[in-house]
């Protein structure tokens, strides 16, 4: 168990040292920022449109570290050193899950704050939208570390790992935007059950997934 | 004799090439082994076997104790200062510091606690993964080329810390193009088993 907190730690530690906490934040309220100038300052059309769109933003910043969670490890040695120790591949997966969902999940339901004033939500979208991201980051986090072990062993991995992931992640998309719907009242309890089935399917595929690494 | 290590009639295959076949060795207290053969015979491969990090297309392969392995990848943390690298190690092996700063002693690294593991040279680099070997306390070390890169004086702390390590009645596993110059070495040729 020491270990594995070890490890736990190891991962937070290589996500928010070097500045990385920043990349994925920074990212979401990029496309905040973004979408006004775009789409031009009427407020009922951003509250509208704003919601679904930073469910993609926070889509996409799940996805935006995939290079620096499995390769750097597998290129180190780090992935075979714990094989030999006799850790199952699942477990590490399972470490690797719940530190990135801390990792990117914590920072994007903060900045979700200011993002969420930018696109004109009202307080109640807000809570709808912190609720709906906050239910699907285990899954996210799942999705990224599956797509990253998958594409450890590829240069350019994380553009292939987008389009590995995005099939997935579209149930999560379209029930967590319904959210947002006045009429979407089961969105909610689809989201859930859609994350609850990625996430534990996750450190399963995610694992055999850095086994397949090995051969 | 109740073999640590045992590895029995195994073939490795890799790509279309077969490395070698109908290999058998066995490894217990206080043995060690030093595989020899030219670039590509098959000794990391082999090395790997040992380490269960590689399946065999035949054969089989028990192993009844913890195993430390050294290969070309440190798994030392580039960002962090080499004694809090090993230290990571450690709490995985669940080993004390004591452990980690007698370690760290051997291959005389103690000068170097502070230094970033990215500014060490590869062989300091050879010697933090050795020192990270000797603290995790494995009775198994299986070192692939542990000496590539150290000068004299780290090569004869190596083989100085071999010789501790049996004398403790661990068991070394050793693939090594050169000889090293250990003391009462068994020698298996990889290269010679096709």
């Amino acid at each position: 168990m020491t270990a594995l907190i070890a490890l736990f730690w190891r991962d937070l530690r290589r996500a928010w040292g070097s500045g990385a906490l920043w990349l994925p934040v920074l990212f979401f309220l990029l496309v905040a920022t973004a979408f006004p100038f775009a789409v031009g300052p009427d407020a009922p059309l951003l509250r509208r449109a704003g919601g679904g769109m930073l469910w993609v933003a926070a889509l996409l910043a799940a996805l935006l570290p995939i290079d620096r969670l499995v390769r750097p490890d597998q290129d180190a040695g780090v992935l075979d050193q714990l094989a030999v120790r006799g850790f199952a591949d699942e477990v590490i997966a399972a470490v690797k899950i719940v530190a990135h969902a801390i990792a990117f999940g914590l920072p994007l339901l903060i900045a979700l704050l200011p993002a969420a004033a930018l696109l004109a939500q009202d307080a109640a979208r807000v809570e709808t939208l912190a609720t709906g991201i906050a239910i699907a980051i285990p899954a996210l986090a799942s999705l990224a570390v599956l797509s990253a072990a998958l594409t450890a062993n590829h240069k350019g991995g994380s553009a292939i790992g987008g389009l590995l992931i995005l099939p997935l992640a579209v149930p999560m998309l379209i029930f967590g935007a319904g959210m947002l719907d006045p009429s979407g009242r089961g969105a909610m309890k689809l989201l859930a059950a859609t994350s609850l089935l990625l996430t534990m399917v996750g450190p399963f595929a995610a694992g055999a997934a850095l086994r397949g690494l090995r051969e | 004799m109740n073999a640590w290590l045992r590895l029995d009639g195994v073939a490795c295959i890799r790509g279309d090439r077969l490395l070698f076949r109908d290999l058998s060795l066995a490894l217990g207290r206080g043995d060690a082994l030093w595989l020899r053969g030219p670039n590509g015979a098959g000794k990391s491969s082999l090395i790997r076997l040992a380490a269960g990090l590689l399946r065999p297309a035949a054969g089989k392969i028990e192993r009844h104790e913890r195993i430390a392995l050294i290969d070309e990848a440190s798994a030392l943390d580039a960002e962090l200062p080499l004694r809090r690298a090993l230290d990571f190690w450690a709490r995985v092996d669940t080993v004390d510091g004591h452990a980690v700063d007698r370690a760290m002693d051997e291959m005389a690294l103690a000068p170097l606690a502070d230094v970033p593991v990215a500014m060490l040279s590869t062989g300091q680099r050879k010697r933090a993964a050795m020192a990270r070997v000797i603290a995790s306390g494995a009775p198994i070390w299986l070192l692939d080329e542990p000496a590539n890169g150290m000068d004299d004086a780290a090569q004869a702390r190596l083989v100085a810390a071999i010789a501790r390590h049996r004398a403790n009645g661990g068991a070394v596993l050793l693939a090594s193009h050169f000889t090293l110059g250990v003391p009462n070495l068994a020698e298996l040729d990889v290269g010679a088993l096709v």
